[in-house]
């Protein structure tokens, strides 16, 4: 066991020294706490290396920004939709009614010193949060890192994702400014159109008829307490999982299901997690100090009868937005009651169909592939073609959404027919990703294939030799053990046969028709994959290298094949391509 | 080579020989691991000039953060934010430096530390072997042991009604959580809320911006005003007695249902149905979209259209606020409209419909 724990990674061997003051001052903190049989382990505690794992990270540390920039905006921030008249430096709106909340957010942009950094460092960090975390999922997805024992975080991650969103759509409304204002009225419609409850939804949620003035403090209690508080157990519970499960690592010389391969957690990880806090906070201070975002001084306090053209929420409400443009206005009326099929579908079912497919993923694929082995190594995104083309086709559905829910803006810019593209969008988001998705697994496909001819054939050098019959090759030279192993460090797909509908006694198998699903499904998400090839395959493949072209090797050796015999600079018999 | 593969399975499949379903997948195949690449030394490593200088960096980095942190200082108290919102690209004197300070103090100490990691700390890779996540089949079948045994003990298995009732106890206190909230907000009286606007027989028809009333003459073809009935805009000049002028929540809510769009067409180009509620081509219809309820504000002239500038329902004005594009369902409702007795526009009553996004009592 002793070995299991790292010592040193150091040149030099650690030497026995008299205890310091440190180690006193961890001897007391273990007389009381006993934390050093748990910290043992930890503080060694080997994390596997890969730029890829930083994604996650960027959330994390995102959301810290907007814990300590949310922090100091509480200070002078007012929840009350309570008229007041404004009477602060902004010199344009001085004078006017409008809401505390939205009075106390111009005094925080034009009265607070650093105020106006602060908030803008906390909407730039809102979207860094929930763009890294998007991407984050993204990675998790395509490297199959979700698999067995991390499905439970991964389902964690979905709901971390789903309540980033209504945390970012909470803040976005609380200055009450003119769009936050139309972002909450936009609500209020979609609450309206839940069948049988929506009205009393509405009127629970604002305290009455929109807008009330009960939504601002209610709103800003969930942004500051509520959900944050949900998003912090949910990041505790998703980083003491990562710990337990240890870090999935990409296959590669010396990395295998058992170990897990990379430098230790003291000093190097904690300096690089540390640093990179550093750096994701200073790149969100300069994005605030140099980059505009939300003025809301610009829309001016809301008003129920004035909206701007153009207007846009942020963009992770965009898919929400594209649903609600390119939905045809259905609705029904019957019995006596309305149902609103053109709010109810786009607004409240779709999003959550969408995010609960991506989150589903998994267990399809757990449960047609049955298998139940853990996975530390990750998959390169063509090993698993059926899964990406998944993935492909929904970004691409989700950046079909996005652009319909800029229609106005895409009309403007491209001077088309805003109708055009609305009616466009509305075929393209059913044709567009099923072609998306085809296109993804043929492509994975051929990936694996060139895979396989690199570990047959070798790689291409890029050097064109000629024979002496006149035909031309290009030459290919085998890869390196290391890069050939990891080339093959994957699992074989097997496929499930259709079996009989009856067992061995002539009983109908139970659940033969589940079964006969599962076998389809599995012949159709895995039949078309190529698998890797087999040691006798490799074996041929090299000797039927070494057997055809060992002439053409050697013969290319006794003189310089680099390609500069072709440069123009010196003549080349028999090369008739230049001559015209 | 070959030896190594022979010992596994050719599918990589090794669920047989772990019955417990948690052993990890193996794909040793058809290529033996190597083993970890050599370490090779970096210059930090081997010269110790280069460590040097890389610890100079280092220590360079984060005095520019020392630095960085006594301007952010000296710019919080050099400029005050209200005086020049505008300055240096319309970001603010006191934004800039502020967030140029503090951006450089955060980040020269986060690339001074990754420095530190990447060239002065031990840069070899180790390996630690991973455990499975299930305990042990012993410290399962203690566990499962120690709950069995608890709930033995608790005679919650003998004792049925103990169980029974404890769990309906429980369920019921969902009753009180539930209750506690009804006071969040009033139930929805629909007919006085939802169903009724701030329009009466004969409220004056005045502009949202100026409160002045309209006149059949104030409106040329083709034009457009936005209005609200008197009484939800400050007026021009003077209150009138008999009106009652609202304030702050109520405004908002009434101006949130009852704001309109006063339009003048071609009387020939209006259809008849609609000319009948209005004045010789004027025509009046709610601003609030059938949709989800964003103000409508977008006119075209030419095809008497209006759309919504949220999610792009456009309706025609001539053809009682039918929908012609765009996910509304439902026209848009139409205010009835005459001239009254002193010359002005007023409406002949209340909507005939509720406006704004539909729901579910609406029928």
């Amino acid at each position: 066991m002793s070995e299991s724990v790292a010592k040193t990674n150091g040149p030099n061997a650690a030497v026995t020294k008299k205890p310091t003051r440190g180690a006193s001052a961890v001897t007391w903190a273990d007389d009381r706490l006993g934390l050093a049989t748990a910290a043992k382990k930890n503080l060694r505690k080997i994390f596997p290396d890969h730029w890829s794992f930083m994604l996650g990270e960027i959330a994390l540390w995102s959301f810290v920004i907007l814990l300590i920039t949310g922090v100091f905006l509480t200070f002078w921030f007012k929840p009350s939709m309570g008229e007041v008249e404004y009477m602060g430096s902004y010199a344009q709106l001085r004078g006017l009614h409008m809401s505390e909340a939205y009075a106390s957010t111009l005094d925080i942009s034009f009265d607070v010193r650093g105020g106006l950094l602060m908030r803008q460092m906390h909407h730039w960090s809102a979207m860094l949060f929930i763009a890294a975390m998007l991407v984050h999922m993204m990675r998790v997805f395509l490297t199959g890192a979700f698999r067995k024992p991390r499905e439970l975080n991964w389902i964690i991650g979905g709901l971390l994702i789903l309540l980033g969103i209504i945390e970012g759509f909470a803040g976005y409304s609380l200055p009450d400014d003119l769009l936050s204002g139309t972002g909450l009225r936009i609500a209020d419609g979609l609450v309206k159109a839940t069948p049988v409850l929506g009205t009393y939804m509405s009127f629970f949620m604002f305290g009455g008829e929109f807008p009330g003035d009960d939504i601002i403090p209610r709103l800003y209690m969930a942004h500051i307490l509520l959900i944050p508080g949900l998003i912090l157990a949910l990041i505790a519970a998703h980083m003491l999982l990562l710990v337990y499960h240890k870090h999935t690592q990409w296959p590669g010389p010396g990395r295998t299901e058992e170990n897990v391969v990379g430098f230790p957690m003291l000093p190097v990880y904690a300096a690089k997690a540390g640093g990179f806090f550093f750096i994701t906070f200073g790149v969100t201070a300069l994005m605030g100090g140099l980059m505009s975002i939300n003025p809301v001084w610009k829309y001016g306090p809301y008003n129920p009868s004035q909206v701007t053209a153009g207007s846009q929420p942020d963009w992770y409400m965009g898919i929400a937005e594209g649903l609600l443009r390119i939905m045809p206005g259905w609705e029904t009326s019957i019995f006596g009651v309305t149902l609103s099929w053109n709010v109810f579908i786009p607004g409240q079912l779709m999003p959550i169909i969408l995010l609960a497919m991506v989150l589903a993923w998994p267990f399809l694929e757990a449960w047609v592939t049955g298998d139940k082995r853990e996975h530390h190594l990750l998959q390169r995104p063509r090993n698993a073609p059926t899964r990406t083309a998944f993935l492909a086709a929904m970004i691409t559905l989700y950046g079909l959404l996005w652009a319909a829910g800029g229609n106005d803006i895409l009309a403007v810019i491209f001077h088309l027919n805003l109708n055009h593209i609305t009616y466009f969008m509305r075929g393209a988001v059913f044709v567009v990703p099923i072609l998306v998705f085809m296109l993804t697994r043929r492509w994975c496909i051929s990936l694996q294939r060139q895979d396989n001819e690199t570990l047959l054939h070798g790689y291409e050098t890029g050097i064109i030799m000629r024979s002496a019959e006149g035909g031309y090759t290009e030459r290919h030279l085998p890869i390196s053990p290391e890069a050939a192993y990891t080339l093959t460090a994957r699992d074989r797909d097997t496929v499930h046969e259709v079996e009989a509908g009856v067992d061995e006694n002539g009983v109908p198998a139970s659940g033969g028709r589940i079964a006969a699903v599962r076998a389809r499904l599995s012949q159709a998400m895995y039949g078309h994959n190529v698998q890797k090839p087999t040691a006798q395959e490799l074996d041929e493949g090299h000797h039927h290298a070494e057997d055809e072209h060992a002439h053409e090797i050697e013969a290319g050796l006794d003189h310089s094949a680099d390609g500069h015999q072709f440069d123009g600079r010196h003549p080349v018999e028999g090369e008739e391509l230049r001559s015209h | 080579m070959s030896d190594h593969q022979d010992n596994l399975p050719a599918t990589g499949h090794t669920d047989g020989a772990h019955p417990g379903g948690h052993a990890p997948a193996r794909v040793e195949e058809p290529i033996a691991n190597p083993g970890m690449e050599r370490h090779l030394p970096r210059p930090t490593d081997v010269d110790e000039a280069a460590a040097k200088r890389a610890e100079r960096q280092v220590a360079t980095f984060f005095v520019i953060s020392m630095i960085s942190a006594v301007l952010f200082c000296v710019a919080y108290f050099s400029f005050e934010v209200g005086e020049s919102p505008d300055t240096f690209g319309r970001i603010g004197a006191s934004n800039l430096t502020l967030g140029l300070s503090l951006g450089l103090a955060l980040l020269c100490i986060g690339i001074g530390v990754i420095q530190w990691a990447r060239k002065l700390m031990a840069d070899v890779e180790l390996s630690e072997p991973r455990h499975p996540v299930a305990s042990s089949p012993e410290d399962r079948s203690e566990t499962l042991a120690a709950l069995s045994q608890g709930l033995e003990e608790s005679g919650l298995a003998r004792r049925p009604l103990i169980r029974n009732t404890l769990l309906g106890s429980l369920a019921m206190l969902g009753l009180p959580a539930i209750v506690a909230l009804r006071d969040l907000g009033p139930l929805p009286d629909i007919k006085n809320t939802l169903e009724k606007t701030f329009w009466t027989p004969g409220a004056r028809i005045v502009n949202d911006v100026t409160g002045r009333p309209l006149r059949p003459s104030d409106l040329e073809i083709g034009g457009l005003v936005n209005a609200e009935p008197e009484g939800l805009v400050e007026p021009y000049d003077g209150e009138r007695e008999g009106i009652e002028y609202l304030e702050g929540v109520e405004l908002l809510a009434e101006k949130g249902k009852a704001a309109v769009i006063v339009v003048r067409m071609e009387p020939e180009d209006v259809t008849e149905e609609t000319s009948n509620w209005g004045v010789e081509g004027i025509v009046c219809y709610s601003k609030i979209c059938t949709h989800v309820g964003c103000p409508i504000s977008l006119w075209e002239q030419q095809t008497h259209h209006l759309l919504c500038p949220c999610h792009q329902s456009t309706f025609d004005l001539a053809d009682k606020g039918r929908v012609v594009f765009g996910p509304a369902a439902r026209a848009l409702p139409q205010l009835p409209i005459e001239v009254g007795p002193d010359g002005y526009l007023v409406a002949v009553s209340d909507f005939r419909e509720p406006v704004g996004p539909s729901y579910w009592e609406r029928g």
